[in-house]
């Protein structure tokens, strides 16, 4: 069915959005998280999207092909006091960038509604199909 | 009305397909909003339902055979299991009701696909514009009820015609 696999294809777009959405809340999560080194702390990462073929050449999905983590340097704070600061009495906190990522969410949620409105057309559509001649 | 069942259906259904495999070519451009060097393709649906049309019932009724992949005829004696009879006389009406397959493969065959030209670029590459995909699909959506629409009303025309 030629319809139908708009589903497939709206439903490789649904997971992979699903995947940058959880993507960003452990960023957000993680925004705080203080560590004494670069290397043990967290880092904010990122999906990367790639396109699935499926099917019919019309067919195109999408998929998080990785999950990278973000090259740019960690924030380092001078806070002496703290328990995990290191000898020099820097504390590191991750490069997760609360703005990014909240424009990351609103992007993600509203890719992911559009999706769901796709499937709900192509729903409503097939259902049509199915009355044809009544 | 002189025309035949075939003929009445034909326009319609190859309408139809064509309007489903634009939805679906649509569909893949929204899925595709965030990826990176996607290039958001559509087609002409005029000129690819002209080139459809142009295609007579018959050839389309052959490619079914290689479309739906049936078993094969190991003896002559066999019959298809797929009732698909040979056309010997031009007056003979296909055997095969024209399954969706075929309108799938009939459909990629006639919509020549394209890259849409961006009206606004993007520094990753991507030229799917939401405001455009997301209007095309709704009015190819609505394209496709129409067709559904004015079907049935030929069905009920052609229901009234043989029973009363």
């Amino acid at each position: 069915m030629a319809l139908s696999s708009i589903f497939d294809v709206a439903g490789t777009a649904l997971t992979a959005q699903s995947k940058r959405l959880n993507v960003v809340a452990s960023n957000l999560a993680n925004a705080d998280s203080a560590s004494t080194s670069a290397d043990t702390a967290y880092h904010a990462k990122q999906v990367i999207f790639q396109t699935l073929n499926l099917g019919s050449s019309a067919d195109k999905g999408v998929k998080v092909s990785a999950v990278v983590d973000d090259p740019s340097p960690m924030h380092t704070v001078y806070e002496p006091n703290h328990p995990l600061a290191n000898a020099e009495g820097y504390v590191t906190y991750p490069n997760v960038n609360p703005v990014e990522e909240m424009v990351n969410m609103i992007s993600a949620s509203r890719s992911y509604q559009n999706e769901v409105d796709v499937m709900n057309t192509t729903k409503s559509l097939l259902q049509k199909t199915l009355t044809l001649g009544q | 009305m002189n025309e035949t069942l075939d003929g009445v259906f034909h326009y319609y259904q190859t309408a139809i397909s064509l309007r489903s495999y634009r939805q679906e070519v649509l569909a893949s451009n929204i899925a595709n909003a965030d990826t990176p060097g996607y290039k958001a393709r559509d087609f002409d649906f005029g000129s690819a339902l002209n080139t459809a049309l142009k295609q007579p019932l018959a050839s389309m009724n052959a490619q079914s055979g290689n479309v739906s992949g049936g078993l094969a005829m190991t003896q002559t004696g066999h019959l298809p299991a797929n009732p698909a009879l040979s056309l010997s006389d031009a007056g003979h009406l296909p055997g095969n009701p024209v399954l969706d397959p075929v309108g799938h493969a009939m459909a990629q065959a006639s919509a020549k696909l394209q890259y849409r030209i961006p009206s606004q670029d993007s520094a990753d590459g991507n030229t799917v514009d939401m405001d455009v995909e997301r209007t095309q699909f709704a009015n190819n959506a609505i394209h496709y009820e129409a067709n559904l629409t004015l079907l049935t009303g030929r069905i009920k025309d052609l229901i009234a015609a043989t029973t009363s």
